[in-house]
């Protein structure tokens, strides 16, 4: 899909694209920490390319990123703490789930406003009219409808069909 | 002249829009019938026009001539002839003609097949339609002209964009568009209606049909898409909440929700306010996909500002027709008269329960998608809303909706019995139980959330299935009684079933593929074995080959199982020649629903290839369910509730003549 739509889009994913991203190289030995770095590689924008993890870019920026996590996480640093590094150096934009802050509040509580106004302002329409608001009232007939009313009830139309 | 012709039937079909969307409206007015069937005769007409404009570029790109700026920039003359064509819409201006095309052929279709609808309805749709497509005719002619000449033609083309030289580009975008142009119809309804200021449950039923026909489309355009992503880009992913996908996403969550919400007004006269505004919301939605997409505004938003002429047409186009039309709902739609009352527990009021997740979930990707671009031409600050937002953000909003999907066809409308829903279904709750500790007893790793993301996909089949059982009265009575009741039950009960079930196994695809999904990285030699979910991939050798505008090395697995030799995989890597760009060509062998999927890496220095080999348990189920949700929908369209459930005019006078 994405392929398709927007050539401009393409085109700038051609330097990404191409088949994969994790190399056999870079695989850390301990498979609990290279297993920390896959996770963690999801989370982190591949900042030359469109709306693609570390994890999925072959960009070589991408491989450094990797490569910088994998190091972090050698030298012993906790998940948070290597976020916090990539996001100090490269800032928020590296972050694929921005983190809840005042600028991004109207991102993170539009789902829940909507839902739970949405919610409310149906609880309160389904009171108003349980309590006898407009009833049902039938849509008056058009003009055309009623010429044509008309016309059949004044025409002579056989009574009954063969 | 192939070129200068084409560019003039599409002027020629400008100008009967331009007549279409004013005439039918004064002849409305003015109770003219004569003016307001001119309506019909232009739709037809511009289709003619449209379809030999599209049949000319079509040539162009068939018979490769270069002199046009669109096919030299777009083909080749080696290209394979299927790619030839699809090349014809694998490029912006080519695809806007698509668009127009097919918003020409809805429009032609409701001037055919419309002889049942008022004639001032029929008149006042088929002129909104002639509005969109007279602004977006101007955009081609103004900004995107396909048919543009180059002063001194060059002899051979640049060739297509090789990851689009595939099968995929040949559906894809045609379904897609399909369905995105495929709500214009309910969306000129919706204008029509207000202008009219009259609906009536008539209207839901006129309107459905077509609702229903773009809904199957870019249900089947999504599901194609995606699956074409998953083999085409090489890392096995299928969903990756890029924008140009939540594009898509956005009109089929907001069709969906409006496919349900008609229903209640056909059958209950409630709702029709906000059908109205969601037939608005769907079209503006695929009118905003649109703008995305082609403005160039995703790439980014400097991008856009360089070159604007395109992008801000789009963007008017889209201001005027979403503002225009919401303007219009405001004013107008106090003036719809409420229908038919219900209670909160009933079939309504679960559809309204659809309807408030469904247009949630809308919403929350509408401002994932659209808040990065906002914050960054507000503020400056750069964010980046991914993958990882969605998923947190839109799985709670669809688990619940989830849940409540097989309660709501065994409520009853205007007043249900939750608990006797509950009751009787017992047989799919206890199914969804059963496949939940089986899941927990046998799966190795995945957490706890596994087990329960399967329990709930089994709940929703096993609940189309338990409604079906139901209404036929299965084992409750004669065996020929349920069969006799099974052939006369509505093909719209059948339909919504399996559309129902289509969700539920797309759900287990989707948790059994993320959470079971096993991969292999490394670098292989000839000879070298490769060990992944019990499989042995042993890799055979490599060898070079020589496509039509293309080099290749192909790589050679055998895949054995427990011994047993089962098939030869073949990934490659391709090299097209004009553009020295390379694609890679995923292998897939499919074992049931699952499959495993090889991609090739580069060559290392001593003699070895990179091989990325992943075995993906149950992923066809995710395709497969939105096949299901599509055949439901085709099911449901072929009801006769949608074909006789309107008065024909023509009909009724044969049937008077043949009385006398």
């Amino acid at each position: 899909m994405r392929r398709m739509l927007a050539t401009a889009f393409v085109l700038v994913l051609i330097g990404c694209a191409s088949a994969y991203a994790v190399q056999p190289d870079e695989i850390m030995s301990d498979p609990a920490k290279e297993a920390r770095a896959r996770n963690l590689s999801r989370e982190l924008r591949c900042m030359v390319c469109q709306n693609q993890s570390i994890d999925d870019s072959e960009a070589p920026l991408a491989r450094d990123l990797r490569l910088l996590v994998r190091e972090r996480i050698a030298a012993g640093d906790g998940d948070a703490q290597v976020i916090d590094f990539l996001v100090a150096r490269y800032g928020e934009f590296v972050l694929l789930k921005p983190r809840f802050e005042q600028q991004t509040l109207l991102l993170w509580l539009v789902p829940p406003f909507v839902l739970v106004g949405g919610g409310l302002a149906l609880w309160m329409y389904a009171r108003r009219r349980s309590k006898g608001g407009p009833d049902v009232v039938p849509a008056a007939l058009t003009a055309d409808e009623e010429a044509r009313l008309a016309a059949l009830m004044s025409a002579d139309v056989p009574a009954k069909k063969p | 002249m192939i070129a200068e012709g084409g560019h003039y039937a599409l002027v020629l079909a400008l100008g009967l829009a331009l007549i279409q969307s004013t005439v039918p409206l004064l002849g409305a007015r003015w109770r003219d019938g004569a003016l307001m069937n001119i309506a019909r005769s232009t739709a037809l007409a511009q289709l003619l026009f449209v379809a030999l404009s599209f049949a000319a570029l079509v040539t162009l790109h068939v018979t490769s001539d270069f002199s046009v700026l669109n096919v030299f920039d777009n083909s080749n003359s080696l290209q394979p002839m299927i790619y030839k064509i699809t090349g014809v819409w694998g490029n912006h201006e080519g695809s806007m003609l698509l668009w127009v095309s097919i918003l020409a052929l809805f429009g032609g279709l409701v001037a055919a097949f419309g002889n049942n609808l008022p004639l001032s309805l029929r008149a006042h749709v088929l002129a909104v339609q002639a509005w969109i497509a007279s602004a977006f005719y101007l955009f081609i002619l103004i900004t995107s002209n396909p048919f543009l000449r180059i002063a001194d033609p060059p002899i051979e083309g640049r060739d297509l964009n090789p990851v689009l030289q595939d099968i995929g580009l040949a559906v894809h975008p045609p379904m897609l568009y399909l369905g995105y142009v495929g709500f214009s119809i309910s969306f000129s309804f919706a204008i029509a209606a207000l202008l009219e200021g009259r609906i009536d449950p008539a209207w839901a039923r006129w309107v459905r049909p077509w609702t229903l026909v773009a809904w199957i489309f870019l249900t089947l355009g999504i599901a194609m898409g995606s699956y074409w992503a998953y083999y085409e880009l090489g890392w096995g992913g299928w969903w990756f909440w890029d924008p140009v996908e939540n594009a898509s996403l956005m009109p089929w969550l907001a069709g969906t929700a409006l496919l349900h919400s008609s229903l209640v007004m056909e059958k209950r006269n409630a709702l029709k306010v906000w059908t109205i505004l969601l037939s608005i919301l769907t079209f503006s939605l695929s009118l905003l996909g649109t703008f995305l997409v082609r403005s160039g505004v995703l790439t980014s938003v400097h991008a856009f500002a360089t070159d604007p002429t395109r992008g801000v047409f789009i963007l008017l186009i889209l201001c005027i027709f979403i503002g225009g039309s919401l303007t219009l709902f405001a004013g107008r739609a106090s003036a719809l008269k409420q229908g038919g009352l219900f209670a909160p527990i009933s079939r309504e009021g679960a559809l309204v329960l659809n309807n408030l997740f469904l247009t949630t979930a809308c919403a929350t990707v509408f401002v994932g998608t659209l808040y990065p671009l906002a914050l960054e031409v507000l503020t400056g600050d750069k964010i980046s809303v991914g993958a990882p937002f969605f998923n947190l953000t839109f799985a709670p909003l669809f688990v619940p909706l989830l849940v409540a999907v097989p309660f709501g066809p065994m409520l009853a409308w205007k007043r249900g019995d939750l608990l006797g829903a509950a009751q009787r279904l017992m047989a799919a709750g206890i199914a969804s139980l059963f496949a939940i500790a089986v899941v927990w007893a046998l799966a190795r790793g995945g957490g706890a959330l596994a087990p329960l993301g399967i329990g709930l996909g089994v709940f929703v089949v096993a609940g189309a299935l338990n409604d079906l059982a139901e209404r036929v009265g299965l084992f409750r009575m004669p065996f020929a009684t349920t069969l006799r009741r099974a052939v006369g039950l509505p093909r719209s009960t059948w339909g919504s079933a399996f559309a129902h079930a289509g969700l539920g196994i797309a759900l287990i695809g989707i948790v059994c593929e993320t959470t079971w999904n096993s991969e292999y990285i490394g670098t292989m030699r000839p000879g070298d074995v490769a060990r992944v979910a019990g499989y042995e991939l042993k890799l055979d050798g490599q060898s070079q080959r020589q496509g039509p505008n293309f080099r290749e090395m192909v790589a050679s697995f055998t895949v054995t199982l427990d011994g047993e030799r089962l098939s030869v995989m073949t990934p490659s890597k391709r090299t097209f020649t004009t553009r020295g760009m390379s694609t890679t060509e995923a292998a897939l062998f499919s074992r049931g629903a699952s499959q495993l999927y090889i991609s090739l890496g580069d060559a290392t220095a001593d003699g070895g290839i990179t091989v990325r080999i992943y075995h993906k348990p149950l992923v066809l189920l995710i395709w497969f369910g939105p096949v299901l949700m599509a055949f439901g929908g085709m099911l449901s369209l072929s009801d006769r509730r949608l074909r006789v459930g309107a008065p024909k005019p023509a009909r009724a006078l044969r049937g008077l003549q043949a009385a006398e």
